[in-house]
This record gives structure tokens, C-alpha cells and sequence, in this order.
């Protein structure tokens, strides 16, 4: 309970963010939606850690940390990422997930 | 209702209303711009919980850093006034029946928990005291994640420019 908002309250909210996300990753076909759907899960992992740490360990900080890393390794990938994504679109000319089915032999 | 649990609605309500919008949508650029939504309304959930340098931290970093760059990633490789293709109905509709099964036994297990509440005071959450931790080497001390997070960066970095760079063919 923190100020009149119970904890499962914030659990709700992330785990319905959580699979918000995933059934965006299962539909999409653009692979840069992909991406929108993995930064929905990530996320919605942040806020489980937050509420915890604020609710149940006040004195820690723990959460916070852990969040932060999250958010760093989250933001590493993302580019990562987007720069695979720029290759494959100067290769294929399209970045639909469903046209690249070979791999380099 | 008091004030937070107000505040809590609100932001709760655009995150789940906003997520949605950003899966389903047809337009990318207004998914991309739902995620936006849904970033800085986290951000006022972490303000809320007082955990002012986190929230700073994803304003700065998901809203300001990730989302431009999808925004320019978006530019650079599709047709941007063009609608997204959408997967048929059955896939949509086994999509759905999953991620709904995995939200229900979720839910029906956080609701059935019995979290153990210790009263204990409010630590405190201030600069000082989150310096002091993420550089220090004690009990709970992080100074080996920032290190390790530190050599991840430069890896992504380098590996982001060498995989990006314009090619001479």
C-alpha cells in the first residue's frame, strides 16, 4: 500500500502492459513495431521492480537500481538493433519480418 | 478516491489505452508516437512513487533517446505514409487467446498472493543517497554493474557505427 494505492494495483497495470507487448510482438509484421512491443515489456518489467522496492522494501533502493540498468541495457540494444535493421533494409529494400526467411550460406 | 489513487488511474489509464493503441495501430509513425505516450506516462507513475532520478533517467533516455531513434530509424526505412500490413484474423485471434490466457493466470496469481507488508519507514530516495550506492563497494553497493554497464555502452556503440556505416561497394 503506498498512500492509498495497493500493490497489486501496479501489478495489474504491468502485467497487462506486459502482455500487451507480447501479443504486439506475435502480430507485427514491420520489425521496427517488433521493437515498439520489446520496449512495452521492458517496461512494463520496470514498473513491477519500482513498486515493489517502494512498497514492500522502502528502506532498499534496489529496484531502482535494477531498473536503471534495465533502462541502459534496453536503450543498447534498441540501437543495436535499429542498426541491424538500417543493414537489412539497404540489402532487401523492405523490413517486412515475413521476407527474410534465408539465411547467408 | 483520494488524490493518489486519482493520479494513479489517470497515468494507469493512458498506459493501458496507449499500449493497446500502439500494437494495433496502422500507422507507424502513430504507434511510434503511442509508445511516446506511454513512456512519459511511466515516467509520471515513477514521479508519483517518488523516485524522482528514475523518472528523470526515462524521460531522458526512453522518451528523448529510444523513441527519436525509432522515429528516425522509421524514417530512414519505410514508406512512411503508406498503412502497415496486417496478419490475418486467425493470427490475430490465436495471438490474442494467448497473451489474454498468460494476463489471467497472471492476474488470478498476483491477486491470490499474500505479499508480506513490512511497516517500516520511508527510507529516503535522494541524490546523495543514490550516489553514494551506485559508486560504492560495500554490502549494496553497485559500483561493478556501472563498470560492467559502462564497457556494454561503448560495446553497442562501436557495434551500432561499424554495422550502420555506408559501405564503399
Amino acid at each position: 500500500m503506498f498512500e492509498g494505492v495497493p500493490l497489486t494495483w501496479f501489478l495489474i497495470v504491468s502485467t497487462i502492459m506486459f502482455f500487451v507487448g507480447i501479443y504486439g510482438f506475435l502480430v507485427r509484421k514491420n520489425l521496427i513495431t517488433i521493437l515498439m512491443s520489446i520496449e512495452l515489456i521492458l517496461n512494463s518489467v520496470n514498473i513491477n521492480f519500482v513498486a515493489f522496492n517502494k512498497i514492500l522494501y522502502p528502506n532498499h533502493l534496489e529496484g531502482m537500481f535494477f531498473t536503471v540498468f534495465v533502462i541502459a541495457v534496453a536503450a543498447a540494444e534498441a540501437s543495436v538493433a535499429i542498426a541491424i535493421i538500417i543493414n537489412i533494409y539497404r540489402r532487401l529494400v523492405n523490413i517486412d519480418v515475413e521476407k527474410m526467411n534465408e539465411m547467408k550460406y | 478516491m483520494t488524490n493518489n489513487q486519482l493520479m494513479f488511474t489517470i497515468f494507469s489509464a493512458v498506459i493501458i489505452i496507449f499500449s493497446i493503441l500502439t500494437v494495433t495501430s496502422r500507422r507507424i509513425l502513430r504507434a511510434a508516437t503511442f509508445l511516446l505516450f506511454v513512456l512519459v506516462a511511466t515516467a509520471g507513475l515513477y514521479f508519483m512513487l517518488r523516485f524522482n532520478f528514475l523518472a528523470a533517467i526515462q524521460l531522458t533516455l526512453y522518451a528523448g533517446g529510444i523513441v527519436v531513434l525509432i522515429i528516425f530509424s522509421i524514417l530512414l526505412t519505410s514508406q512512411v505514409g503508406q498503412k502497415l500490413e496486417t496478419t490475418t484474423w486467425k493470427k490475430k485471434l490465436v495471438a490474442v487467446i494467448a497473451a489474454a490466457f498468460g494476463a489471467v493466470i497472471c492476474i488470478i496469481t498476483i491477486l491470490g498472493h499474500n505479499f508480506p507488508m513490512e511497516v517500516t519507514s520511508p527510507g529516503r530516495t535522494d541524490i546523495s543517497v543514490i550516489g553514494q550506492n551506485l559508486l560504492s563497494t560495500g554490502k549494496y553497493g553497485y559500483a561493478l554493474p556501472f563498470e560492467v554497464i559502462s564497457i556494454l555502452l561503448l560495446a553497442a556503440m562501436v557495434g551500432a557505427i561499424i554495422l550502420a556505416k555506408k559501405r564503399k561497394d
